[in-house]
């Protein structure tokens, strides 16, 4: 009696928890899917750059949700995406095919050679963070803080006066920074 | 706000602070040649005000601060400057940093400009804040950040709670008890001035129970000056109760957020070292160019506590004090929980040299060999911190950055603690230090990544709205022109 | 002057790994000692044989694996695996039980895991269970306690050796004579015979408020247990919780019917309970490991115990119980990280 009961629990229960891993991996319902896409799109390095071949960060995320793109297209994300994602959809880890793109060993960011700049502002609606600001026929700017990196901006530039160089914040400054003052500061 | 929980954790150390406490403050001699590194604050290295062959008088300005968080840095001993250019130095852990060499003329001759402000009550906060900055005024405990950038910081507060951390919890460190007993008017005049910089309502004065006599030095002050809002509050001697949210924790039983600081939840601390180094600054215009360290060890034939000029080389100190005794292995700045270990005594005393331990056999535990961990937990029930030090361990040796965020690395404040009691002698302290740049850059790129979306995800949204803004007026424009044509 | 540098801390406590399993090792002498009282050098036997053949193994695996002999040997962790399997065994276990079992125990349940802090479950635990189900007749053929009412031919130090080496007993012996099931299985036995409690209770073989012998062995573990929680070398969590949750289940039961289930004293002297609570759930390696986690983790293993012993097919359960809850350990560690300072919530 107790063993059949024991049986009929354990069955159960192995039941339910096959159920819920079903429930899981199918993602039945469109907002599993939207909730997917944005668990991707949350690992992307959201640089906009289109190197993954898809036209910005949600789109390559929407492709990998429907498994019509490879974990390994993200340069800017490295390897370190590339785990992550594979992490997140059960595929096995692959690093990035350099076909797409080869990052600089140091983080880059763009740099208008002002002087240069003739206000064109092609460069402003290229860039897909709103990191450059000016106006019509004043120079512009890259404001270092938000710039990804991506190089959208360099194509469009008439007079070639955008180029990357590398980016001045590290993390050790940001770690010096938040330092906690240990010990009677 | 993190209510319902106080200090937990800590260790009971053995205090090794009789030795040094013997005798009182002495005065240690000028150095022949005094060396200032220009980042012996945290934040922005000073920048340099005189030039080389310039001569400078005991309290001149010879740095400014740099534009953001920074500090004045002042001449300690008057003479001619004779170099500025990288010397070792201990803020770089006796790597070279830029400093400004003053050759010693011997005359003492002191810079006139200075003002001393007996009536600080006189000035508007905004400009007693100012004044203070102007003294090349610094966090004395160790970390040594610039108290104007903290009191413009606990300003934004209203009515904020000042705290005055006497809790020297490491070990052979007494610079702060030996201030306190002997001079307990400075310290409790520097707190009144930093409340009046801060519009503060109420100050406590934390300090260990194993420094009665400092106590009671301080009550007497604190009577004498007939205010009433100042009081003295003894925490447990639990390693390490001085550390600024762990003193909060004890003192007030709250909680600093994680990502706060502790004018988030009304109240600022200073060290006891800093509100006395205010006081001299502002009622005697005495900017900061000396202050006590500690010289102790067995490494050392006398220990003492010295006032010292600014620049003076360790080896200089270590001669007052009679040399080394043969037993010497190893030279610490700081305790010997967070001290660190300097590769040469050449290098000069900076704001933050509260202490110097020549170390023997007798003062050093060295770790024996490593084991893997046993998951013992001996090190979570320790951790100030409430971390799980075992896990992070597992993490980092994975450099699973996932699981050093979840389990707070972020949060370690290195005490050492866990390390301490570790029956498997793992350097945990190191390994973490080690794991926290990678994962402060992650941190940092994820954070990027969330911040570049938003601008993208506005300008997306942007961009569509003007197209259908346009789209609307070229229909309205189509409409007018049918209408006009009918 | 010129000094070598050095990570801070510059000071750590002067303890071990090993001096951590010696500690435990000198816990555990009152229940050797107590074992042998009752039932016989049965057990310094089966402890030579043990840690001679934990120390072997050990080091034939860290050979394999290229790791440091001097340094791995010597930490004591083999010898305390051994010891808690031989206190598992009938002290005259054929000699090839507890070898079987050691080696299965330091092979595959320690270093095929990835040697000492890396085993998932308890290694003594796990050469206890393996003999168990391959061998359930020997290990449960046990002797009775040497007292005045159960007192029987007794075996010299020679004879119980060569018993334990042949596995055959000496001429004037017979299994028959000299056997008797434990407490906790002969209450099984006879509760499922139909006997009521009082009934089964009737047997010599019951003392005072456990098994006769078995009361004064739990007794001698609670003793070097209390040593272990006083050295801190283990915390109050995980015994307390243990037989707090197993007083708790034979209480219930016990009050809902007196006349079928036995009473908590019982449960909590009989057995491996004292020896589980203290010497082998708080195993660290295999435990849970925060606080929280340590106390859901014990209270798993009384509750499992108690259901094992009085439902299960088994008449112990302590050994089952730790390895079901090593299992639950990384889910357990998952769900119990505590509140960082600073932190309102727990990550």
């Amino acid at each position: 009696m107790t063993a059949l009961i024991a049986f009929v629990v354990m069955m159960s229960l192995a039941g339910l928890s096959l159920l819920a891993n079903r429930a899981a991996a199918n993602g039945a319902d469109a907002a599993a899917r939207a909730r997917l896409i944005e668990r991707i799109n949350d690992l992307l390095p959201q640089t906009q750059c289109g190197r993954c071949t898809f036209a910005g960060c949600r789109p390559y995320a929407t492709a990998l949700a429907e498994g019509s793109a490879d974990i390994n297209q993200c340069p800017p994300g490295g390897d370190n995406t590339a785990e992550a994602l594979a992490k997140l959809l059960g595929r096995p880890p692959k690093s990035v095919d350099p076909q797409f793109g080869v990052m600089p060993p140091v983080p880059m960011i763009a740099w208008i050679d002002e002087p240069a700049c003739i206000g064109c502002t092609k460069c402003i609606q290229a860039c897909p963070v709103d990191a450059i600001v000016g106006a019509q026929r004043h120079m512009h700017t890259v404001i270092a803080a938000d710039c990804t990196g991506c190089e959208l901006c360099i194509p469009p530039c008439p007079v070639d006066c955008i180029e990357m160089r590398p980016a001045t914040t590290s993390a050790t400054e940001v770690l010096g920074a938040s330092r906690p003052h240990v010990l009677s500061g | 706000m993190v209510r319902g929980s106080s200090a937990r954790g800590g260790l009971r150390l053995e205090a090794h602070k009789e030795r040094s406490t013997r005798d009182p403050i002495g005065m240690a001699a000028a150095p022949s040649t005094a060396v200032l590194p220009l980042d012996q604050h945290a934040g922005g290295a000073a920048v340099p005000i005189v030039a080389v062959g310039d001569t400078v008088a005991i309290g001149q300005p010879i740095a400014e601060p740099a534009a953001d968080t920074s500090a004045w840095l002042h001449a300690p001993i008057s003479g001619r400057i004779v170099a500025i250019e990288p010397r070792a130095s201990v803020t770089r852990a006796c790597a070279p940093a830029l400093s400004i060499v003053i050759d010693n003329d011997g005359r003492e001759m002191r810079h006139s400009s200075a003002r001393a402000i007996e009536d600080f009550l006189s000035l508007e906060p905004r400009e007693l804040r100012e004044h203070i900055g102007r003294g090349g005024i610094v966090g004395l405990g160790g970390a040594a950040f610039p108290t104007l950038a903290k009191l413009e910081r606990g300003a934004q507060a209203s009515a904020p709670t000042l705290l005055i951390n006497g809790a020297e919890c490491e070990p052979y460190i007494s610079c702060d008890a030996m201030l306190m007993r002997e001079r307990p008017h400075d310290v409790v005049h520097g707190a009144r001035i930093l409340m009046h910089a801060l519009q503060a309502q109420e100050c406590v004065i934390a300090l260990e129970d194993d420094a009665p006599r400092a106590a009671d030095a301080l009550r007497a002050a604190i009577a004498q000056t007939e205010n009433g809002r100042i009081r003295v509050q003894v925490v447990p001697t639990i390693y390490p109760s001085g550390g600024e949210r762990q003193l909060i924790a004890s003192v007030f039983g709250r909680e600093v957020p994680f990502d706060g600081l502790p004018p988030d939840i009304g109240i600022l601390c200073h060290n006891v070292g800093t509100a006395a180094a205010t006081a001299r600054w502002v009622r005697d215009g005495e900017p900061l160019v000396s202050r006590i360290v500690t010289i102790t060890g067995d490494g050392v034939a006398r220990a003492c506590n010295l006032e010292v000029r600014l620049g003076t080389p360790i080896s200089q100190l270590i001669a007052e004090c009679g040399g080394y005794t043969p037993r010497v292995e190893r030279l610490l700045m700081g305790g010997t929980m967070m001290g660190m270990a300097l590769s040469t005594d050449e290098v000069a005393v900076v704001k933050a040299t509260n202490c110097i331990v020549a170390a023997s056999a007798l003062d050093l535990e060295p770790r024996r060999r490593e084991m893997p961990c046993i998951r013992c937990g001996n090190c979570a029930e320790v951790c100030p911190a409430f971390l799980l030090p075992q896990q992070l361990h597992v993490y980092a040796r994975a450099t699973d950055l996932d699981g050093l965020e979840r389990y707070g690395l972020m949060d370690c404040i290195e005490c050492g603690c866990c390390d301490y009691v570790c029956p498997s002698q793992i350097p945990l302290v190191e390994r973490f230090r080690e794991a926290k740049p990678r994962l402060a850059t992650h941190l940092l790129a994820r954070d990027n990544a969330r911040a570049a979306r938003l601008r993208f995800e506005e300008r997306t949204a942007r961009l569509q709205r003007l197209e259908a803004e346009q789209r609307q007026r070229l229909e309205e424009k189509r409409r007018q022109a049918r209408r006009k044509d009918a | 002057m010129r000094f070598p540098t050095a990570a801070p801390p510059h000071v750590v406590v002067p303890q071990t790994v090993s001096k951590v399993m010696r500690i435990v090792i000198y816990a555990l002498l009152p229940t050797i000692a107590v074992h042998v009282v009752f039932f016989g050098p049965g057990l310094l036997i089966q402890s030579i044989l043990a840690i001679a053949t934990a120390l072997a193994t050990e080091a034939l695996a860290l050979h394999l694996r290229k790791k440091s002999l001097q340094q791995y040997l010597t930490d004591g962790t083999a010898i305390v695996t051994a010891l808690l399997l031989a206190l598992c065994l009938p002290p005259l276990a054929p000699w090839w039980l507890v070898v079987s079992g050691t080696a299965f125990a330091i092979l595959v349940a320690k270093h095929a895991f990835g040697g000492v802090g890396m085993n998932v479950f308890n290694p003594a635990m796990v050469g206890y269970a393996v003999l168990l189900v391959s061998f359930p007749a020997q290990l449960l053929t046990w002797l009775p306690p040497d007292v005045p009412e159960l007192r029987t031919e007794q075996l010299s130090f020679l004879q119980t050796a060569t018993t334990i080496l042949t596995g055959q007993l000496p001429d004037a012996f017979t299994w028959d004579a000299i056997t008797s099931p434990t407490p906790l299985d002969a209450l099984r036995t006879n509760l499922a015979m139909g006997m009521t409690m009082q009934e089964a209770h009737a047997s010599p073989i019951f003392g005072g408020f456990g098994g006769r012998g078995w009361e004064w062995i739990n007794l001698a573990t609670l003793i070097g247990g209390i040593a272990l929680l006083a050295l801190r070398i283990i915390r109050w969590q995980i015994p307390v919780a243990m037989l707090g949750s197993l007083a708790v289940c034979a209480s219930i039961m016990y009050a809902i019917d007196p006349g079928a289930y036995a009473g908590p004293v019982f449960h909590l002297t009989s057995g491996a309970s004292m020896l589980g609570a203290f010497f082998i759930a708080t195993d660290p390696v295999s435990a849970a490991t925060s606080d929280r986690g340590r106390l859901i983790y014990a209270s798993g293993i009384g509750v499992l115990t108690y259901t094992i012993r009085t439902w299960g097919g088994y008449p112990d359960g302590v050994a089952f119980a730790v390895l079901l809850m090593n299992l639950a350990v990384p889910l357990i560690d998952r769900y119990t990280v505590p509140r960082i300072y600073g932190h309102a919530k727990r990550p």
